[in-house]
């Protein structure tokens, strides 16, 4: 979806302010935020890409005015709900009232360590590549109204095969319950004035990782 | 937010979908354990150990499993080199993909609009926000990471620093020259 999310590009949201000695968490609660999430994810009720998709789907207002961590609240809020294992009963009354559906699993204490692990999205290809490094492809101008990992300032861009990187399951297909359905991931280099103009930093280039669909030959 | 947020997770507990000591361990794993001198390790290996190095460049997952110095590195992970005539960059501009397996979670900034937006438009510019300024000829490439690869900067190993071991070496090696955001430190004067 073309959201506002996907940022790169835009103009107006000032310098990057590093801050030092920055703490992991600016509070005890974002802490828990972080654990909830993870948790949840944990427990197979949705996937990774569901949970991206649940941020994007937040109103644009809500996902610009709020901190990260408070992003990441209002998504497990909106899953909870959308996936009927908290009612909007019990957000409001602020405990639970009655038991939930069951879930394939949850995470004890002793299996921290599997939240800790990143586990793999390579699959078997379904087909051969379509692309090798140094063909020259056009990332495509698309705007699914759904989850997307292509932004949009490479649509509609030519770029070069720099690397292939496997076949992974397709964010696209997963966020819309369509299952994985993978594709060949690229790393894709786009120079800075195809993406900019010609005023563009002669010496940047600029590279994404875009699934088979997202790209055409050019 | 915090009344929120508890509110949540007693209702998680209570109907058994969360355990609170295991969201305690998922903090303190994050606020003890993961972090930017895991990275660290591996940028001085590399710096010292040619042929791990090389491994590094080639199949990163590997190279760092056999390492051992993570709990299981991102089986997707990548590793960019800094030379003299490319200086790499990471963002993720549509979340905050990071290699937080081995640098710990992403500083707030990485996950900020201002950077977001401008990493890919105008690195350079970005760049001069960590007051950071590099010949004008020299590439800069944007790792934009839109899918499951994570990468990991192996920046350049600071001058004077010839027959340091892993240990000195490592603690010259910063979060943000592993995004590239910075330059691994260069050593006091007087160490050299």
């Amino acid at each position: 979806m073309n959201g506002v999310h996907d940022l790169g590009g835009l103009h107006g949201f000032g310098p990057v302010e590093p801050e030092p000695d920055e703490p992991v968490f600016h509070a005890p609660w974002e802490g828990r935020v972080l654990a909830l999430n993870r948790a949840l994810g944990f427990t197979g009720a949705w996937t990774l890409d569901t949970a991206r998709a649940a941020i994007e789907e937040l109103p644009a207002r809500v996902y610009l005015a709020s901190s990260y961590y408070e992003r990441w609240a209002l998504r497990l809020e909106r899953l909870l709900l959308r996936y009927g294992l908290v009612g909007a009963d019990e957000l409001a009354a602020g405990r639970a009232l009655r038991a939930g559906p069951p879930l394939p699993r949850t995470l004890t204490a002793g299996g921290v360590g599997a939240v800790l692990a990143r586990g793999s999205v390579e699959r078997p290809p379904p087909a051969a590549a379509r692309f090798g490094p140094g063909e020259r492809v056009r990332a495509k101008n698309i705007h699914p109204p759904t989850h997307t990992r292509l932004p949009r300032y490479a649509r509609g861009r030519r770029g070069l095969i720099e690397a292939v990187r496997g076949c992974h399951v397709f964010p696209d297909a997963v966020a819309t319950g369509a299952g994985e359905q993978p594709q060949w991931l690229y790393t894709v280099v786009f120079s800075g004035r195809e993406l900019w103009g010609e005023d563009a930093d002669p010496a940047a280039t600029v590279s994404i990782d875009a699934f088979e669909p997202y790209l055409e030959p050019a | 937010m915090p009344q929120r947020v508890r509110a949540l997770e007693a209702i998680l507990a209570q109907k058994g979908y969360v355990d609170p000591a295991a969201l305690d361990g998922i903090v303190a794993a994050h606020e003890h354990e993961v972090g930017p001198q895991i990275g660290a390790r591996v940028v001085a290996r590399a710096w010292t150990d040619p042929p791990f190095r090389r491994a590094l460049l080639a199949d990163a997952t590997a190279a760092v499993d056999a390492l051992g110095v993570a709990r299981g590195a991102c089986p997707h992970l990548i590793a960019v080199e800094n030379t003299a005539r490319r200086h790499n960059l990471v963002v993720c501009t549509l979340c905050s993909c990071y290699p937080w397996d081995l640098l710990g979670l992403p500083p707030e900034w990485y996950k900020s609009a201002p950077y977001r937006s401008r990493a890919v438009l105008d690195p350079r510019g970005v760049l001069a926000d960590f007051g950071l300024a590099l010949p004008a000829e020299r590439e800069v490439r944007v790792w934009d990471s839109t899918a499951e690869v994570r990468y990991l900067v192996l920046p350049l190993r600071p001058a004077g620093t010839a027959g340091w071991d892993e240990a000195a070496l490592a603690a010259l090696v910063t979060r943000d020259s592993m995004i590239g955001t910075g330059l691994a430190r260069r050593p006091p004067d007087g160490a050299r």
